[in-house]
């Protein structure tokens, strides 16, 4: 099963022609026959580019190959821009990789979303992440796939490094991963840690979550609520950044601390409060699945709704 | 991106935001002569600095006459502010601004944000200004006063009058605090602000509504399109290795501890510098050189980590995902030939073509210090660098 993406899903790629989306688009063709069925490039349409037809729009892509998801590589400027035609062509989910976007821009395209009906909105994940990937089925980003082994675990992460450090660690525990999602390190993201939390919660091929997330912002925080509620499954946290000082930004745009609540400490213990298992160092977090595996059933739903 | 408190005004103006006559001097013959231009017999000399609790440090001088003015200019010109913002090595003052001090009959606080939570632009209002808003929110956040704006069409003048009858503005003034607030709001939307904050916003005895102090930020992945707010960046408020680390394309913070850090992503430098603390040592700075790690880079973030005196020891934490751990490891070889490296070198490498990368460093007969895992390499740097000490 896994989340969002499987070995059926049909990938575009907008901005297909760039060099980087020309290199990543070939890294995920030869993952496990991932289904890259064209991309698009305004003006080069009708041409073929790596095998494969590209298009002027969006709506020309879908109307000829059908894809189910699409993947964005254009530069930071036009990204909103490329997000919205995806959105407006039915495009289903999209992954923006691009770093840089204005957080205004973003603000536009989540009220943008929100004019689809709830069953025809599209699944935004990004922008400034790794991707998807389903491990040996699919991948819709640019993490090395290698690093991910198949299984039962759901990881959901802001950072990419720090989710690629999570996977190998499980690897050599043996443990594998149904999905790992990369939702970015901005502050303002297409899905949040609560919407990957939700869909894994219904995946029934994921027992456990591990959710690492970093300073600044209230996702964390609220993700652990949710958890507490609604959750049935184990779920591991980690807070990156506790020797971030105040109101600096660390590399990431979101990763700054400037409210009450934005601290790795107080996220950590917001989590440990709501009864999650927490990771205590980023060298133990294969080290914390593999406790909180071997004590499932760790909690039942305490609320249902 | 942060502007000093004169740029913010000026920006503001356009928008309709009323502020006092004002101007700005790199000289004390400077301020004098904007004293006399703006006339009157009460003048503020205010310090240009990026911080905001400047009065408390003693930045802002009350003068009654030319003389008085001349004198505050001479003094703090040249002078080091240390405010809880700018941190215990404060800031030199190179610029004032020279106000007409105005008659108060209250001060109240106004702030735009951009709300993480809502992710929307939010105001957020109090009866009482000059004081700051975290302490506010912390001591009576029932009393803040707050409007989200509707993005896709910004806001709407109901919402600036509901904030200003629910600071209790006098009827008379109400129209005039709405078209302060939407303009500010505009500024913000327009110049793709991240914060626009006026503390104290005051109401004189005449009704008038002033901005006594402005302070704006604005988001840098926006820059591009706003060359009018890029060119009034001011580079002696920059850490200047922070500022060639942006000009290279990597990603640097200093901070107070003693271990130099190389990493690639943010999340995992991040996480990288917690283990560094798990093992008893503290980071020197943030690094993140990218996902390309090329070798110019790796060299340049080498330099940029050096040029910190008090680094002691260094470790590089590289997990390789597209690039190859073979080359990284040429790149780190190439910069540690290069530049110099006089402090102990942990370096640890994870990822693609690992075994190829280790053989790399071990076979360069350079003193580096190989490590395993995370957890081992913030063992070996920390212990290095307690050895290095002694």
């Amino acid at each position: 099963m896994a989340i969002l993406i499987n070995e059926l899903s049909r990938i575009i790629v907008q901005g297909f022609t760039g060099e980087k989306a020309t290199f990543h688009s070939q890294r995920m063709l030869e993952y496990h026959g991932t289904k890259v069925v064209g991309g698009v490039t305004p003006g080069k349409g009708g041409q073929t580019h790596i095998g494969l037809p590209v298009f002027n729009t969006v709506k020309d892509a879908v109307d000829a190959v059908y894809p189910d998801a699409s993947i964005i590589f254009v530069p930071a400027a036009f990204c909103a821009d490329a997000i919205m035609e995806a959105a407006d062509a039915g495009i289903k989910l999209v992954c923006c990789i691009t770093d840089g976007i204005p957080a205004q821009d973003m603000m536009m395209v989540k009220r943008y979303l929100r004019r689809y009906p709830k069953e025809k909105r599209t699944t935004l994940v990004g922008p400034n992440c790794a991707g998807l990937i389903s491990p040996g089925k699919c991948m819709l980003g640019i993490m090395p796939g290698h690093i991910y082994m198949p299984g039962k675990v759901g990881l959901v992460t802001r950072s990419g490094t720090l989710g690629y450090e999570a996977a190998s660690q499980m690897k050599e525990l043996g443990i594998g991963v149904s999905s790992s999602i990369g939702i970015g390190g901005d502050p303002i993201n297409g899905s949040s840690f609560l919407d990957i939390l939700a869909l894994f919660e219904k995946d029934p091929e994921t027992e456990a979550v591990m959710m690492i997330g970093e300073i600044g912002g209230p996702q964390e925080a609220e993700a652990a609520h949710w958890v507490k509620l609604h959750m049935t499954k184990p779920v591991i946290g980690y807070v990156a950044g506790l020797t971030a000082p105040k109101g600096r930004r660390m590399g990431h745009a979101g990763a700054i601390i400037s409210a009450f609540g934005d601290t790795a400490a107080e996220k950590a213990e917001i989590m440990r409060a709501l009864g999650l298992h927490v990771a205590p160092s980023p060298s133990e977090l294969g080290q914390a699945v593999a406790e909180a595996l071997a004590q499932k059933p760790a909690r039942k739903r305490t609320v249902t709704r | 991106m942060d502007i000093h408190e004169y740029q913010a005004k000026e920006l503001l103006a356009n928008f309709g935001v009323a502020i006092p006559r004002g101007g700005v001097a790199y000289s004390a013959e400077q301020a004098v002569y904007r004293a006399a231009e703006i006339g009157g017999n009460r003048w503020a000399v205010k310090a240009q600095i990026h911080s905001g609790a400047r009065g408390k440090a003693g930045g802002i001088k009350l003068c009654t006459t030319e003389d008085e003015v001349r004198k505050a200019a001479t003094e703090l010109l040249g002078k080091r502010l240390v405010t809880h913002q700018t941190g215990p090595e404060g800031k030199v003052v190179h610029r004032l601004y020279v106000e007409a001090a105005v008659p108060i009959e209250r001060e109240l606080y106004i702030g735009f944000v951009l709300d993480r939570k809502s992710e929307r632009i939010m105001l957020v209002a109090h009866p009482h200004g000059g004081m700051e808003i975290e302490e506010i929110a912390k001591s009576e956040p029932g009393t803040i006063l707050r409007q989200q704006m509707e993005p896709a069409v910004g806001m709407q003048s109901f919402q600036a009058r509901e904030i200003a009858f629910g600071l209790g503005i006098p009827a008379g003034s109400v129209n005039r605090m709405v078209t302060t607030l939407m303009g500010c709001h505009r500024a913000f939307r327009d110049l793709d602000a991240t914060m626009v904050e006026i503390n104290p916003m005051v109401l004189t005895g005449d009704g008038q509504l002033l901005a006594l102090d402005a302070k704006m930020a604005f988001d840098d992945n926006a820059l591009f399109r706003r060359p009018s707010v890029s060119e009034l960046r001011d580079h002696a408020e920059e850490d200047p290795r922070e500022a060639q680390a942006t000009e290279n394309g990597l990603n640097y913070v200093a901070l107070d501890g003693e271990i130099g850090c190389i990493i690639n992503g943010a999340g995992l430098a991040m996480a990288t510098m917690d283990m560094i603390k798990h093992a008893g040592g503290a980071p020197a700075n943030f690094l993140d050189v990218g996902g390309g790690a090329s070798p110019e880079r790796v060299a340049m973030a080498f330099k940029l980590v050096l040029q910190d005196r008090k680094v002691g020891a260094m470790l590089v934490n590289i997990f390789a995902g597209i690039n190859r751990c073979d080359w990284v490891a040429k790149g780190v070889v190439q910069a540690v030939e290069e530049v110099g490296v006089k402090v102990p070198l942990v370096v640890r490498l994870a990822g693609t073509n690992v075994e190829e990368g280790r053989k790399i460093i071990a076979e360069s007969g350079l003193p580096i210090i190989a490590a395993e895992s995370l957890a081992d390499a913030a063992d070996k740097v920390v212990a290095a660098w307690k050895q290095a000490k002694k």
